[in-house]
């Protein structure tokens, strides 16, 4: 069984079909990127996937290890092991980075049917984690993502996925608002939790992403469908070559 | 707008109905007749074995208050309250002369226990010893008009502050309460304030004498039981010279369908370099989810730093009650003296909040601090009305006020009226206000994390709660965490 199936899957946002019949298939330790121009529909793909309200899915299906996704509540499919690592990951005044993730993790363990962490017992996992990271401590003391660099913010999200153990991250435009220094530092993050059991889908609009995270499949994206399926080469070809033929076979 | 408009439904649904506290305690009760008339004041009067003095205090106001009418500049909506037909006193009715807490009908003892207060001083009683540093709480309880049981009367006589229900200390300490009573929020000063005066029944009297540092937390709770009672407790705190006081008062009522009164009046007096920090969670029954019943609070809460240097410090945590009322304010009379508010005041439902302080600077080099949070749900209203003035000899003085809104669903409303008046050109007066939504995003980005809706409203508006909650003392800051979860999700607890 396939760990996320997307099948035909039709969605529109008020009277805009935004995908029109996307198929892609993820297996365990495969790491897929997406591409496309600006308005192909890669990141409404990543909310549906996710269950952000908003979206009206008129037709097809996403299954999750053979279980139907589209009818859990967004929270039930991060207790299943969904996590969306966000383009703009947002400001919570007041909440402290550690609150926050100390009540999302036993939320989730609660919703598994798994103990809830005492404080001491979070604290010792999260800076465990933190740490294998290079993720300086301080950073769990502040509110989250309040008065974040951009990269901090990324690095917060990399922090969340080490620390939730998905089955499957899904990374939207990870590189944007990152310099290269950064871009790097998060994308390490990323490569070291590539696991046989964890899958990844990497939605970029640009090749320079996937030198840092070399995906084993690379999918153009069109006007809300796939167009084009591959290796790791066909981002070098988009490189060269960019989308314009690809919106013509569209 | 999807998944803000669930979460709005579901607050919506859950809220009011939940309300924790809304039980009813059977107990016989003794009542005076219903309605309010001289004879009414004097029933209350004689029932407490008042002097004449008291008495006479009682029927000026009364006659105040006749020529007086109802105010309605707030900013709250409600029907005539007919002034005759409630009852104006009720009290347990005892067997006996209350002698110690085992005397008191066990019924009651049994609702503060389900409120989850400290009345029986089993430690003391036990002789458990405990850690060194653990804070008390000494707790003085008013069930509808009366006051049932004040704990730890002894260690607190052996520091030499007087804790008392105030009826008992018009008995006992006469010269100090006709020396303070009214001396802050005078017979005359309003409308529910002179009704207060003339049937005021219960409440606390503290003193704390020159010098002294209460030895521990000083708690009234409040329980309105009665049907068509009202409440009317006075309550009056004086810190001596250099002393300092800690209290907390907490409020809850059952459920019912017709509103009730709440009209209380809090004195507070802190002389020179004394500092007085009083907290409040009010969680009187909001009404149900049609708006039905529910406590109408109109309370004045007014404190004088009457001293150089004083301090006074107002906490609240406003969640229940029909309509809210409620302006605790400072007069920084002495030079160099300090006032604070820092309020949470959050409606649901149909709830109306008009909520907020005065600050008046007299003296010189005053300095006072207002931090707002309304947080408002459902269809109700949320304003904040801030007074700051400087007095045109009050040099130097320096407010600062930051007035934060937070709305959940689009159909509440969230209202910020600051006045501001400065008759001296050296004040610094400066306001900070602002309104926000709770955004889809964030609500997004926690549920993707793992939260449900409620939580992640519960967490967002905690957060936003933040800067106030840590000005409560700490035992109080987590049940008011938890209260404040619960007013707005009702999956809590």
């Amino acid at each position: 069984m396939s760990l996320l199936e997307v099948k035909n899957l039709k969605v529109r946002v008020e009277d805009n079909e935004i995908l029109h019949g996307l198929t892609l298939t993820v297996n365990p330790g495969e790491v897929h990127a997406i591409m496309g121009p600006n308005g192909s529909g890669k990141s409404t793909l990543s909310h549906v996937i996710a269950g952000k309200p908003g979206y009206e899915v008129t037709d097809g299906q996403i299954l999750f290890r053979g279980e139907d996704l589209l009818e859990m509540e967004p929270d039930e499919r991060a207790a299943k092991g969904v996590f969306l690592a966000f383009q703009y990951p947002v400001e919570i005044p007041g909440v402290t980075t550690w609150n926050f993730l100390h009540t999302a993790l036993n939320a989730q363990r609660k919703a598994r049917g798994e103990s809830q962490l005492t404080s001491p017992e979070f604290l010792k996992k999260v800076r465990a984690v933190a740490k294998s990271l290079n993720i300086p401590q301080d950073m769990l003391k502040r509110g989250v993502n309040v008065g974040f660099s951009g990269g901090e913010k990324k690095r917060n999200e990399i922090l969340q996925m080490a620390l939730f153990e998905p089955a499957v991250c899904i990374l939207d435009e990870m590189d944007s608002g990152l310099d290269i220094d950064a871009l790097r530092i998060a994308a390490d993050g990323v490569n070291a939790l590539r696991s046989p059991e964890r899958a990844m889908v990497v939605i970029t609009h640009y090749q320079r992403l996937l030198n840092y995270i070399v995906p084993d499949f690379v999918h153009v994206m069109s006007k809300g469908r796939v167009v084009k399926s591959g290796g790791k080469d066909l981002a070098l070809e988009l490189e060269a070559s960019g989308y314009t033929q690809f919106e013509d076979a569209a | 707008m999807p998944a803000v408009q669930e979460t709005v439904e579901r607050v919506r649904r859950i809220d009011v109905d939940q309300y924790r506290y809304g039980f009813e305690t059977l107990i016989e009760s003794d009542k005076a007749p219903k309605g309010l008339s001289e004879d009414t004041v004097r029933f209350i009067s004689a029932k407490k074995n008042e002097p004449a003095w008291m008495l006479e205090w009682r029927l000026e106001a009364y006659r105040r208050w006749l020529t007086m009418t109802e105010p309605t500049w707030a900013r709250v909506n409600y029907p005539k309250i007919d002034y005759q037909e409630l009852y104006y006193y009720s009290a347990p009715k005892p067997k006996k002369q209350i002698g110690s807490l085992d005397e008191i009908d066990p019924e009651i003892l049994k609702t503060y226990e389900k409120l989850g207060i400290p009345l029986r001083e089993v430690e003391v009683l036990e002789g458990v010893v405990k850690p060194e540093g653990e804070r008390r709480i000494a707790v003085d309880a008013v069930f509808d008009s009366v006051s049932v049981a004040t704990t730890f009367q002894k260690e607190l006589k052996a520091a030499g502050v007087i804790f008392m229900p105030i009826s008992e200390a018009i008995r006992e300490h006469p010269e100090l309460v006709k020396q303070y009573l009214g001396s802050v929020v005078p017979t005359s000063d309003n409308y529910f304030a002179t009704l207060n005066s003339a049937v005021f029944s219960d409440g606390s009297f503290v003193y704390v004498p020159p010098g002294v540092r209460c030895p521990m937390e000083l708690s009234t709770y409040f329980r309105i039981n009665e049907r068509n009672t009202g409440q009317f407790e006075r309550t009056l705190i004086i810190a001596d010279k250099g002393s300092y006081v800690s209290y907390l008062e907490g409020c809850t009522a059952p459920q019912r369908d017709e509103n009730q009164l709440h009209a209380a009046v809090v004195e507070l007096v802190a002389l020179d370099d004394a500092e007085i920090k009083y907290s409040t969670v009010q969680n009187w029954y909001p009404g149900n989810s049609e708006g039905l019943g529910g406590i109408y609070n109109f309370v004045t809460k007014r404190g004088d730093c009457r001293g150089n240097h004083s301090k006074i410090s107002w906490t609240q945590v406003e969640t229940g009650s029909a309509i809210t009322w409620k302006y605790p304010s400072c007069i920084l009379r002495g030079d160099n003296s300090r006032g604070e508010f820092y309020s949470i005041a959050i409606s649901n439902g149909h709830q109306q909040v008009d909520s907020g302080t005065k600050m008046l600077h007299l003296g010189k080099n005053t300095t006072s601090r207002i931090i707002s949070k309304g947080i408002a749900a459902g269809v109700s209203q949320n304003t904040y009305r801030g007074l700051v003035t400087a007095h045109r000899k009050a040099t130097g003085a320096r407010n600062f006020t930051a007035c934060d809104s937070l709305l959940i669903g689009d159909k509440c409303g969230a209202h910020t009226v600051p006045y501001v008046e400065a008759k001296n050109s050296s004040a610094t007066f400066e306001h900070e206000a602002t309104t926000s939504k709770i955004s889809e995003d964030v609500l997004f980005y926690c549920v993707q994390r793992g939260l449900s809706q409620e939580e992640a409203v519960g967490l967002v508006v905690n957060g936003f709660v933040k800067d106030v909650l840590q000005q409560l003392p700490m035992e109080f800051a987590v049940e008011a965490q938890k209260l404040i979860s619960i007013s707005l999700e009702g999956s809590v607890g």
